[in-house]
């Protein structure tokens, strides 16, 4: 199956191994990701107010362009998806909004058609998470790994909708696919304090360390994450065990993590 | 300014209807911010509802939120008090000169590690 790839700008400079790992594993499982041609940044953060229109156009130019290719989009980056999702829904709920849009686009109109999935989804609903458990051929085994969702990939559920929000396994069941133990604490689905760390260091090392210490306290040796700005948060603020991407593990264990220098 | 046309226009903005607070707190109780700010989510809901929304525009607790949306989540009635937050700041920062985070400031802010992802995340929240 193929999708349309939207990448971001952090997984093209600071986060490249989010990127690499998971156009490999993606191969693997035989799904195709066409890069967006000229895709443009999120934005990082989508704003709620319904007047914001111009901050949005990039996310809604990206879907577009999937929609002419008749493909699905999909992103690795918890950011990018949120902020994609969120502009998909807006347009398809907020018809004021969606008429602002489409004055911005020329030709075709763009109302919502496409489909946004977020990496892990794809792994989920389209690869399958036994077909993955198939194609490992470097079991994470005995490894204790917690998953940390942060706010980003969950919230707000009622658009999301990838997992409860209180409870998910989305990450835990690719973790035990990868052979290697889920390790379950409170804190998997707390904020890290995001872009608070250019305001206020104090607030975001309170928050990182809360998350860290929290899954330590449960049993982990190794905290995965999908989002660039939860890895930096955390390691920043002094996280004393590895904490990797997802789509680094997820290489390593379908055996592609070797040949990195592109 | 007119309280009346404050509200009106934070209400337009955010599609918040405050009026179906059950002012039980549960919002202020899961914000992960609380203890930094000032004005907590559950008196942005009740504030804008009032009118009061000066003092909120003054306030420091704009820039402590850090829109995890787990008020809105968690909210029992709906109400979704982030979206309260983001109108009163951007109708703050969206006022000319009035920027928290000026291109100038940011240098003295990076370190090798960080992902561009932050930078345009502070600019979507803190400049206009
Ligand atoms: S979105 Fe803002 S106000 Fe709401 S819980 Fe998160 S930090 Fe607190
Ligand atoms: S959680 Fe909802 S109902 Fe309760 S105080 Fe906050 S806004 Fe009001």
């Amino acid at each position: 199956m193929k999708f349309s790839y939207f990448p971001g700008c952090t997984l093209k400079n600071k986060a490249k191994d989010l990127d690499i790992y998971a156009r490999r594993s993606a191969e693997v499982l035989g799904i195709t990701l066409e890069e967006i041609e000229n895709w443009q940044c999120c934005g990082g953060v989508f704003s709620t107010a319904k007047d914001e229109v111009a901050t949005k156009l990039s996310s809604v130019r990206a879907l577009k362009e999937a929609k002419s290719k008749d493909q699905p989009l999909v992103s690795v980056c918890s950011a990018c998806h949120n902020v994609i999702k969120q502009t998909n829904h807006a347009i398809q709920t907020d018809k004021e909004f969606a008429d602002k849009v489409n004055r911005y686009m020329a030709e075709e109109p763009y109302n919502g058609e496409t489909q946004v999935y977020h990496y892990l989804e794809m792994l989920r609903d389209v690869a399958g998470f036994d077909a993955v458990k198939a194609k490992v051929v470097n079991p994470l085994k005995g490894k204790k790994i917690a998953a940390y969702y942060g706010c980003l990939l969950l919230r707000p559920n009622s658009v999301m909708k990838m997992d409860d929000p209180e409870n998910p396994k989305i990450m835990e069941d690719l973790i035990k696919a990868m052979g290697a133990d889920a390790v379950v604490y409170a804190n998997r689905n707390e904020c890290c304090g995001g872009y608070v760390s250019f305001e206020s260091p104090e607030l975001a090392k309170k928050k990182s360390l809360a998350v860290v210490e929290n899954a330590k306290a449960a049993g982990a040796e190794m905290i995965i994450t999908a989002c660039p700005l939860c890895k930096y948060n955390l390691i920043k603020n002094g996280a004393d065990i590895p904490v990797v991407y997802f789509t680094e593990l997820l290489a390593e264990a379908l055996g592609v993590k070797e040949d990195t220098n592109e | 300014m007119n309280k009346e046309y404050l509200r009106d226009e934070m209400l337009r903005m955010s599609g918040v209807n405050p009026k179906k607070c059950m002012k039980c707190g549960k919002c202020s109780a899961t914000c992960p911010a609380y203890d930094e700010m000032e004005y907590h989510p559950h008196q942005f809901v009740s504030m804008v509802e009032k009118g009061d929304i000066e003092p909120l525009m003054k306030s420091e607790s704009l820039y402590r939120c850090l829109t995890c949306f787990a008020c809105v989540d968690r909210c029992p009635r709906g109400v979704e008090p982030a979206k309260l937050i983001e109108a009163v700041r951007l109708s703050v920062i969206r006022q000319q000169g009035a920027n928290r985070l000026k291109a100038d400031d940011v240098p003295a802010k990076l370190d090798d590690d960080m992902p561009q992802q932050a930078i345009v995340s502070a600019f979507r929240k803190y400049s206009k």
